[in-house]
């Protein structure tokens, strides 16, 4: 973290206490550098820099004409229609749906997504036997290795009409069978417990390995002075976990308007009965482009997603870094 | 890289919760385990029971009868899952070493103080964090200007660098590789390659790994890349993770033809557990191997997230 900051510093070179010479040549380490961090800048140029221009599909009736390059297509062919295709886009009666669902989730993906670690982290740490608690912290870590194409298959084996156990147990109990991927209304509890299921193991193991870092001392003094564990865990743990959590926090207020596309696409399998709770912002891109070919609104709504996610980004960061100066990002 | 030690993160016996409370947390965590790794043996269950089983009782943990069907059955599709395997083990591995080369390099020079790029390139690698041209471009730009449709390089190229990872590198480098070895090197009239090369790589290896893991978990669970690039006349181009899409997409298919009347399906097809062996042996090679590497992942991440 802190990469412009650290940049800033002398600190980080050898030779700190003494005035730099003011460099005037381009050494030739400096040409060997260059020329090492080379195929890597070709690749940010063409895989980050070049596809930039595509916002421009955003303003365009795209029309390909055959026999003619790509980019004469684009900048000669296709028209230039301003802003109709975000004015469509707010025309579309499905968009405040997409936007709601996008945020709504998002929302409590956040707030889940940040205290429950926290509180499970601190848990698992007072566990007795640090064996048992070992095998815990490998097995809740293992979703996260698995992708949600995966997921979506374990979540078939226990939803699935016909044949799925939850369906099963429910019939053979008397209760009668749900026809889940028809049925709107469960899945929004689906969702958010599924994508809690993945990500708690790995947070959790983040703000553990910050929980090891927090100087055993503290907790000695403290245990001296007759706090108890519940005081010990306001007064110092929490305290000093916060850099972690701001930063874990500005990373996903950023994310705010970006949604899983595996939990919402394949997870749910692009159930049509299902969309008016699970079509986000990401699905309606990837959908608009690869089914519709609606180039236009594609680019147009996901150049409203990056732009909101950017200001995002740089407010978040502004509000930490005024409440503590030491949490911001950058 | 500061691994954490067995016995560093273990309470002292004087700072302990009441026996009462520390077995209502083991229960929890015991609870929280077998929900995460019931799915997985569900799912490995039902690759072993036979298709007439799953047909009268559905997916369960009992089967009334075993079977290897639909292993048989992969065996018989060789062609097409057996290449799929190695299409996905290629990509990781192409796809793997590709990437630490281009993180390696650009975290070194990014290391290095002297560096007259280097706030130039910081910036470079730091501004694709925040912005991107989103996916039309992307696609278009990758189809159109590199034409990468239905090729392995469009699985492999755009997922082959991350500004995260190359931060991570960096600051490996910045807070581990001693000024004094790189200093020593240049007094022996060796080059910043061979220096990178000899003695910064060696010593980096922790790091190396570390990165070297995320990308070949990241690699071998990839599907979006398949489901923009590839088309079903490539089959060939599949990996495992995109036959499992279209397993799903040839289903619903089949489902939407029957429903309007026409009969599509060779319904002796062992599809029901096909699938899910299928999935097994996706999963089952993560599953064998991420407990070992588990610590290179905490380890990382303390790296990344919190030293940083």
């Amino acid at each position: 973290m802190a990469l412009l900051k650290k940049s800033k510093m002398p600190a980080d070179s050898g030779c700190a206490a003494l005035p730099k010479p003011k460099k005037k040549r381009f050494s030739l380490d400096d040409l060997e550098l260059t020329l090492l961090s080379l195929p890597t800048v070709a690749w940010f140029l063409a895989f980050c820099y070049v596809p930039l221009f595509g916002i421009v599909f955003a303003f365009k009736k795209w029309k390909m004409k055959p026999g003619k390059s790509f980019l004469y297509s684009l900048f000669v062919n296709s028209k230039w229609v301003g802003l109709d295709n975000f004015k469509f886009l707010f025309l579309n009666p499905q968009m405040g749906n997409i936007i709601r669902n996008t945020l709504v989730y998002n929302i409590i993906f956040l707030i889940i997504g940040v205290t429950l670690p926290v509180i499970l982290a601190i848990m698992i740490s007072y566990m007795y036997s640090s064996k048992l608690r070992k095998i815990c912290q490998t097995a809740t870590f293992l979703p996260h290795f698995l992708s949600w194409v995966i997921v979506s298959y374990f979540v078939y084996a226990f939803l699935s009409t016909d044949r799925g156990l939850i369906n099963s147990i429910l019939t053979s109990s008397g209760g009668e069978a749900i026809r889940w991927y028809q049925s709107p209304e469960y899945w929004p509890a689906i969702l958010i417990f599924m994508n809690t299921w993945k990500t708690f193991g790995y947070s959790m193991v983040v703000y553990l390995a910050s929980l090891t870092g927090i100087d055993k001392g503290l907790y000695e003094s403290a245990v001296i002075d007759g706090a108890t564990i519940w005081q010990q865990i306001k007064g110092i743990t929490l305290p000093l976990l916060r850099p972690v959590l701001s930063i874990m926090f500005i990373l996903n207020v950023g994310h705010i308007f970006t949604s899983e596309f595996g939990l919402f696409y394949h997870v749910t399998r692009d159930s049509g009965s299902l969309l008016s709770v699970t079509q986000t912002i990401d699905v309606y891109v990837y959908k608009a482009l690869m089914e519709n070919n609606n180039y236009g609104y594609s680019a147009a709504t996901s150049l409203l997603q990056n732009t909101i996610g950017c200001i995002l980004i740089v407010i978040t960061n502004l509000v930490v870094k005024r409440i503590d100066p030491e949490s911001g990002l950058f | 890289m500061s691994r954490i030690k067995a016995h560093a993160d273990e309470q002292p016996r004087w700072n302990r919760v009441k026996p009462l409370t520390n077995v209502i947390i083991s229960l929890i965590f015991v609870l929280l385990a077998l929900s995460t790794l019931l799915p997985l043996i569900f799912v490995i269950i039902i690759s072993f029971s036979s298709d007439a089983s799953v047909a009268v009782n559905g997916y369960t943990f009992f089967p009334s009868e075993w079977s290897l069907d639909a292993y048989r059955y992969m065996w018989q599709s060789i062609d097409y899952i057996g290449r799929s395997f190695l299409n996905s083990v290629g990509i990781t591995v192409v796809g793997t070493v590709l990437a630490l080369i281009l993180i390696a390099t650009m975290g070194y020079a990014l290391s290095r103080p002297n560096f007259r790029l280097k706030k130039h390139l910081t910036w470079l690698i730091f501004l694709p964090m925040f912005f991107s041209g989103g996916l039309v471009a992307s696609y278009m730009v990758n189809t159109q200007i590199y034409h990468l449709k239905n090729t392995y390089a469009a699985l492999i190229l755009p997922g082959a660098c991350s500004s995260w990872y190359i931060i991570i590198m960096r600051t490996f480098f910045t807070s581990t590789v001693p000024d004094s070895i790189i200093e020593s090197g240049k007094i022996d009239g060796a080059r910043q390659i061979r220096i990178f090369l000899q003695l910064v790589l060696p010593i980096s290896l922790p790091v190396i790994a570390t990165i070297g893991l995320f990308m070949t978990f990241n690699y071998w669970n990839a599907w979006y890349g398949a489901m923009l690039y590839l088309d079903s006349a490539h089959r060939e181009l599949y990996p495992l993770q995109y036959v499992l899409i279209s397993i799903q997409k040839n289903i619903e298919f089949m489902q939407v033809m029957e429903a309007n009347g026409v009969s599509t399906v060779d319904l002796s097809l062992p599809t029901e557990t096909f699938r899910m062996a299928v999935v097994t042996i996706v999963v089952l090679p993560i599953a064998c191997s991420y407990p070992f590497f588990q610590r290179f992942f905490v380890g990382g991440l303390t790296i990344g997230a919190v030293k940083g």
